[in-house]
């Protein structure tokens, strides 16, 4: 298993660089992932990140019908949070899996 | 993931079917690739505008009649002579959009706004628009345009990029 060390920590990544263990994850490490992604995190990209959390720790499907639904923000908001590739980059930054899901 | 050196950067599908799964196959993989940061586009033609006419959009059917993967609810073939049963068809597109709709995979008309807001764009083909008698108000507001063909292969255009007919 491939391992990365964020804000001084060491945490267990798979080879695409997601978190194989969401409970390692803080927010002085999700800024510095952030900082990789080249994203700026503001308040609402936390808000939104603990949310795909919450929904990753439920067992629930991630996505981008999910994401609008979600009332924080609606999808092209999304798309300008995190800009490339929106679901993939804020998984990342959240500390979870990759999501599955094709929608 | 494999490291690939000529990654897709744009496609542009072409949807000419009417039935939910031929309009569906073509809006999940638009959307899939806006959700992969590409560039998208989706050509609606022939039978494939239904799923742009507003008033037609979310009431798409399935065809039940030749279609010999169609199945049962417990996986038996469906004989062909059952799809003439009045309502079979209402009644297995119901099914389809319920079982779609538990994977939220939402109606066509919230799939295009969530392809839009990604930045994708939809365009309606001019010689069937003709055929069929639309007009550009009888479509969805987020066709940007109704193009010829040789338009469709000038925006299809570009490094990295494919046309897909579904």
């Amino acid at each position: 298993m491939a391992q990365k060390t964020y804000a001084g920590v060491t945490i267990d990544v798979n080879d695409e660089g997601y978190f194989t263990d969401p409970s390692q994850w803080t927010k002085e490490i999700a800024a510095e992932i952030a900082k990789e992604e080249g994203v700026e995190l503001t308040d609402k990209h936390f808000e939104m990140l603990e949310y795909l959390r919450n929904k990753q720790a439920a067992g629930e499907q991630l996505t981008i019908r999910g994401i609008n639904k979600s009332g924080i923000v609606d999808v092209k908001t999304f798309y300008q949070m995190f800009p490339g590739a929106p679901l993939k980059k804020s998984t990342k930054i959240a500390g979870i899996p990759k999501p599955t899901s094709c929608v | 993931m494999s490291e690939n050196n000529h990654p897709v950067k744009k496609v542009s599908i072409i949807c000419a079917k009417g039935t939910i799964e031929d309009v569906y196959a073509s809006l999940v993989m638009g959307n899939g690739a806006v959700m992969e940061g590409m560039e998208a586009n989706l050509f609606f033609t022939f039978f494939g505008l239904e799923a742009v006419i507003k008033k037609r959009m979310d009431k798409l059917h399935t065809g039940v009649i030749g279609n010999p993967a169609m199945r049962l609810p417990g996986g038996m073939r469906m004989p062909t002579w059952l799809g003439i049963i009045p309502g079979m068809e209402a009644m297995v597109s119901s099914m389809m959009k319920k079982e779609m709709d538990k994977l939220d995979v939402p109606p066509v008309s919230e799939f295009i706004e969530l392809f839009v807001a990604g930045g994708g764009s939809l365009y309606a083909c001019k010689l069937a628009a003709d055929m069929f008698k639309l007009k550009k108000e009888d479509l969805s507001e987020h066709v940007k345009d109704i193009i010829t063909v040789g338009e469709f292969y000038e925006l299809a255009g570009g490094e990295g990029s494919q046309i897909i007919f579904t």
